[in-house]
């Protein structure tokens, strides 16, 4: 098997220890996905397996054997046209340094396919019924596993609200 | 982080014979506590057995219960459709946990395996702990304490369980199948942890190479209003100060059953067993619920910095019972 990562398959590392961060940005050569905490608290290292976000420095990177992962590089299309939400969030000024952008991108991306889905978030108000549309604390309870130290999060939450309105994801 | 060997076992009997061999070898699920734990060398297993691909399904049984397989991740149960409708708490409970990123990772058995959150219990350099070195002392007590246990605890150890869905869980009386070496067994999940005493390196009934199969939730009518409210710090993505996860019956303006579990007081899902006691058949009221809830904290031993849980707790508890009782109290 292999780790297939936007489209590109890699052999799973030998030592086990390398977690899945450490696999894109040294071994991959993907260092889109940045390293913060290292330990799960701050998001900045999101990406996709399979389509859901997950943290991949917490992932083993041979527990991504046979999964597609997909990070920030990959959210582009074939002629290197941003993805909407990269240009949503340019217009919102969703960053200042731009650190945690490429997690809290790629979180959102995953996060408008369950608000699609009609997943219901801690803050949803009717359970069995799920989110009575994108309202903004849906979306800052969603993506409350992606901390920004900028302080940029009404922007952020602006961008994805536009994506959400648009009905893409 | 040291070296290590990971293996996928094909299936659970695999499982079972790789971790008979040795007891240097930990479960691996998503990952989000194990791995964070092995990297900070609090955990150094010679061997890491993946267990995420195993039992991963959802069954409704007969009766109208759940049985959830061990690989299920946290959010997969927490948005199903059979456990919003008939078992709110459980899915209020997953969904107050961590962030969606961790939720999507952690399985339903590495929840209820997942160690304690004590500061001190992390810092392996720095601070003398008895989990981690059973005897050497304890530097918690007398440090920062705001997050630590005020119920079952002991002068060894004072720290909480972390988990949210475990509270559910002891709410809603689920049951822990395990299998192992010696067979298959069940244990009600309010006596699979086990309060630290003078072993605080002792957190579950679990034996040596024994594995989490399924969570099995029984089929009931007064699951299905029922809640879990949350207290911490922030208002996403902390553990609790405390929590409280709840469910009422009433007929007649009686209370005719009642089930209350308390999270981030003790190092175990704290079923309220006294206060359901004093409440079944009494009238609803929210003096009744306050006293129930005052007998349940008298045997509460706060440390200098979570007194304040104490109050809270017993606000919690009467919130969330006048709210299931709605207009009643």
């Amino acid at each position: 098997m292999a780790i297939g990562i936007n489209g590109t398959d890699y052999a799973a590392p030998v030592d086990p220890r390398v977690s899945l961060l450490d696999f894109l940005r040294e071994q991959a050569g993907l260092t889109g996905t940045k390293l913060g905490c290292n330990q799960g608290a701050c998001g900045a290292c999101t990406v996709l397996i399979d389509d859901e976000r997950v943290l991949s420095c917490l992932t083993l990177a041979v527990q991504a054997d046979g999964r597609k992962v997909r990070t920030i590089e990959g959210l582009s299309d074939a002629h290197g046209n941003l993805h909407p939400l990269q240009v949503a969030f340019i217009k919102h000024d969703g960053f200042q340094c731009g650190y945690c952008t490429p997690g809290q991108i790629c979180s959102a991306v995953a996060m408008a396919e369950e608000v699609r889905r009609g997943d219901p978030s801690h803050v949803t108000a009717n359970l069995a019924a799920g989110p009575q549309g994108p309202t903004r604390s849906e979306i800052a309870e969603r993506m409350s596993g992606n901390l920004c130290r900028c302080g940029a999060h009404n922007g952020i939450i602006s961008a994805i609200e536009e994506l959400l309105e648009g009905g893409r994801a | 982080m040291k070296p290590f060997i990971y293996t996928r076992p094909a299936d659970g009997a695999e499982a079972l014979s790789l971790a008979a061999r040795s007891n240097q070898t930990r479960f691996l699920g998503g990952g989000t506590n194990l791995v964070d734990l092995m990297r900070q060398n609090v955990e150094t297993p010679a061997e890491v057995l993946d267990v995420t691909r195993l039992r991963a399904d959802i069954e409704q049984s007969a009766s109208g219960g759940l049985i959830v397989g061990a690989a299920v991740r946290n959010t997969t149960l927490a948005v199903h459709p059979y456990v919003r409708q008939r078992f709110p708490v459980l899915s209020r409970a997953l969904l107050s946990g961590a962030s969606a990123q961790i939720r999507n990772m952690a399985t339903v058995g590495g929840n209820i395996m997942q160690r304690t959150r004590c500061a001190y219990f992390y810092d392996v350099a720095g601070a003398r702990c008895n989990k981690r070195n059973p005897g050497g002392g304890c530097d918690a007590i007398g440090g920062f304490t705001r997050y630590h246990a005020i119920l079952g605890a002991s002068e060894h150890c004072v720290a909480t369980h972390p988990s949210d869905m475990c509270v559910a869980l002891a709410a809603l009386d689920a049951t822990v199948h395990i299998v192992g070496p010696d067979g298959e067994r069940r244990v009600p999940i309010t006596e699979f942890h086990v309060l630290p005493g003078d072993h605080p390196e002792v957190e579950t009934v679990l034996r040596p190479a024994e594995l989490i199969t399924a969570v099995e939730i029984s089929p009931s009518a007064m699951a299905a209003r029922s809640e879990y409210r949350k207290v911490r710090d922030r208002s996403s993505y902390a553990f609790a100060l405390v929590s409280v996860a709840g469910a009422i019956e009433i007929a007649q303006g009686r209370i005719a059953d009642v089930r209350i579990a308390l999270g981030g007081v003790a190092a175990k899902p704290w079923r309220a067993a006294r206060a359901e006691a004093l409440l079944r058949g009494k009238e609803v009221s929210q003096k009744q619920f306050l006293d129930a809830a005052e007998s349940e904290l008298a045997a509460a031993r706060p440390l200098e910095g979570n007194r304040f849980k104490i109050e809270l707790a017993k606000r919690t508890i009467a919130a969330v019972l006048s709210d299931l009782a709605g207009g009643a109290a």
